[in-house]
């Protein structure tokens, strides 16, 4: 009676699906055949093209660069007397400079499938205290500019390393976490000043970092150049970089191959936090004050910059180079709305539209990949 | 010759549920075992526990004879011990030499290489060789994995796992989702491994591959070993015997 299991099983060997299947199709040998070409087949190393080539074939970053020229040219077309000018265009650099340190930051965090809602209430949190100091150390001098500097850095640095261990260690969602922090930043810089911006920067700092130009570029602009370019090759040549890609891609994996995931969340919030407070001392360098209220809306306006720069708000995918491209697009829209007499407003319109739309190609783009399997 | 790894009586318990129940296991170096046994009956928990996956409550485990505690992946690594798990876990936006070297990057020398940089000339070239060697249908080592198909993933995670274990290679229903041809390479890949002389333990279902590619086939039943076979001496009538307990039935009434 019980063998009747045993009877029913598949009998032993002979039945190969897999031989029987291929001897059925006539192609047992087409089979090793293509195991053959397989084999002998070139190895696509990533040599043929250049590693730049390499890295924005296919990127979203190429579709809006074409976004980007297409509303240079435009401008350009419209009124090339005042929009293509070396004046214009250190302008628009020198509107830019501070978002960008910013969105270097923000690359790498929205890289790790994170946010950081918090940037910009850092960032004034950072200036506040700077500035205070500045304003107890007398508010002059190369010294106190220093001290003053130092401060904003730390402060920053505090604000992202306590983001990154609370987003790491206490696995609160990024969201909840910077949310809170951007409320809780921004309300101590308030409580601090009471409301009131402190307008107390060493001129020496104004005159040399906010208005100083270097060979004619504004000193705003080459340090916003240079963190970027560092940001740049931190995530695109390093171990750092692409752990950060590759926790944003499946952290699961990540934690299997031994990489200390939390360790390097903390690092990456830290380092955004510390961009922050680098961008706080600049604004007071600029501005020649603190702006409290000024800055509402400067977190979610970085956000855009990078996420139409063809980063993944899902994580794993981004670049640099499309976060710079994101970023000149609202820079460029605004100042080129100016000078040709269309409200500034405008502005804000066409980014909500063309994020929206970069993210719609991107994922059509994506989808597309998938389905070819390719 | 002693087992390059032996499981002793492990034990394992998930709330009520005796998921392992004194299971014995051993692989020699230089032969395939398959791992096989109905849905629940402890392959891959056993897995887990033997590779510092899963914490279990009882057993030892011996390396070369030598009882050994492998709490982690990377204690598991260390010993050159591998594990392509089913979900392979890759990550989907790196390229298939990124996932290979990924948590064991080679740097570039000196000053370059403390400050962080990689010698991505050197990986990429390592990973093709790694897959040429293994006979991969993987054409490009820069090529995000996501965009691959399933018998190119499955090589991607096979040949990661591959070049980093010395002694013993666990693979987790490797072929469970792919076709002919991909199924056969991954079986090719398989024997190859072998053939370097390390220890493969296979998890699979299905009968025609595991005699088609095993050397001896061990099978558990509830959390335990109930038999160990040499494949050429077996037949999958006898192997789904003692899988479902149908032998052991046969066995009492004689």
């Amino acid at each position: 009676m019980s063998n009747d299991d045993v009877t029913n099983a598949p009998a032993p060997r002979s039945p190969d699906p897999v031989a029987e299947q291929s001897t059925s199709l006539g192609a047992t040998d087409h089979i090793s055949r293509a195991r053959d070409a397989n084999r002998n087949a070139a190895m696509d190393v990533g040599d043929a093209q250049g590693p730049l080539l390499q890295r924005l074939k296919g990127m979203q970053s190429i579709w809006i660069l074409g976004v980007l020229v297409l509303i240079t040219a435009f401008f350009a077309i419209k009124a090339p007397s005042q929009f293509m000018t070396g004046d214009n265009m250190i302008n628009i650099g020198q509107n830019l400079a501070i978002w960008a340190v910013l969105a270097v930051g923000m690359t790498f965090i929205i890289i790790t499938s994170g946010i950081d809602l918090s940037i910009a209430s850092v960032l004034v949190f950072s200036s506040v205290v700077s500035a205070l100091t500045m304003e107890k150390m007398g508010g002059s001098g190369w010294s106190t500019a220093a001290v003053g500097t130092a401060v904003a850095l730390v402060a920053g640095l505090l604000w992202g390393m306590l983001n990154g261990i609370v987003v790491a260690k206490a696995k609160v969602p990024p969201l909840i976490v910077t949310l809170g922090t951007m409320s809780i930043a921004l309300g101590f810089a308030q409580i601090i000043t009471g409301g009131l911006d402190i307008r107390s920067v060493p001129t020496e700092l104004q005159d040399a970092v906010g208005y100083g130009r270097i060979a004619g570029i504004p000193v705003i602009v080459i340090i916003a150049l240079i963190v970027v370019v560092l940001g740049g090759i931190l995530l695109h040549r390093t171990r750092f970089g692409l752990y950060t890609y590759a926790i944003g891609s499946n952290e699961v994996s990540a934690r299997r191959v031994g990489i200390n995931v939390d360790r390097k969340l903390i690092m990456i919030y830290a380092l955004a936090g510390f961009l922050g407070g680098l961008a706080g001392i600049m604004t007071l360098a600029q501005f020649g004050t603190t702006s409290i209220a000024g800055n509402s809306l400067t977190s979610l306006n970085v956000i855009a910059a990078v996420v139409i720069g063809g980063t993944s708000v899902f994580g794993g995918q981004g670049s640099m180079f499309g976060t710079m491209v994101g970023l000149f697009i609202p820079a460029v829209l605004q100042n080129g709305f100016v000078i040709i007499g269309v409200s500034p407003y405008w502005q804000t319109v066409a980014v909500g539209a063309i994020l929206i739309a970069a993210v719609y190609v991107d994922q059509q783009r994506r989808a597309a990949a998938l389905r070819g399997g390719k | 010759m002693t087992a390059v790894l032996e499981a002793r009586g492990i034990s394992r318990k998930f709330g009520h549920v005796q998921a392992l129940d004194s299971a014995d296991f051993d692989v020699f170096p230089g032969e395939v075992v398959a791992l096989i046994g109905d849905n629940g009956a402890g392959k891959s928990t056993l897995v887990k526990a033997i590779t510092g996956n899963l914490e279990i409550d009882a057993g030892e485990v011996l390396f070369d004879g030598n009882p050994v505690t492998i709490a982690t992946p990377q204690d598991a690594s260390e010993l050159g011990i591998e594990v392509v798990h089913q979900d392979l876990a890759l990550a989907p936006h790196l390229g298939p030499a990124q996932n290979m070297y990924l948590g064991r990057e080679i740097m570039r020398p000196g000053l370059l290489g403390k400050l962080g940089f990689m010698d991505t000339g050197r990986m990429r070239r390592g990973a093709a060789d790694a897959f040429r060697d293994l006979g991969s249908a993987v054409r490009s080592v820069v090529t995000p994995v996501g965009e691959m198909s399933g018998g190119q993933k499955q090589s991607v995670a096979i040949a990661r796992s591959v070049a980093w274990a010395d002694r013993v290679l666990f693979l987790d229903e490797p072929t469970a989702a792919l076709g002919v041809v991909q199924t056969q390479n991954v079986l090719d890949m398989i024997r190859r491994v072998r053939d370097k002389g390390l220890g493969v333990v296979l998890i699979s279902h299905s009968m025609p591959e595991v005699l088609d590619v095993a050397d001896r086939v061990q099978v558990l039943r509830l959390g335990h070993r109930v038999a160990t076979y040499q494949a050429k001496e077996t037949t999958i009538e006898e192997l789904v015997g003692a899988m479902t307990g149908a032998l052991d039935r046969r066995e009492d009434v004689a």
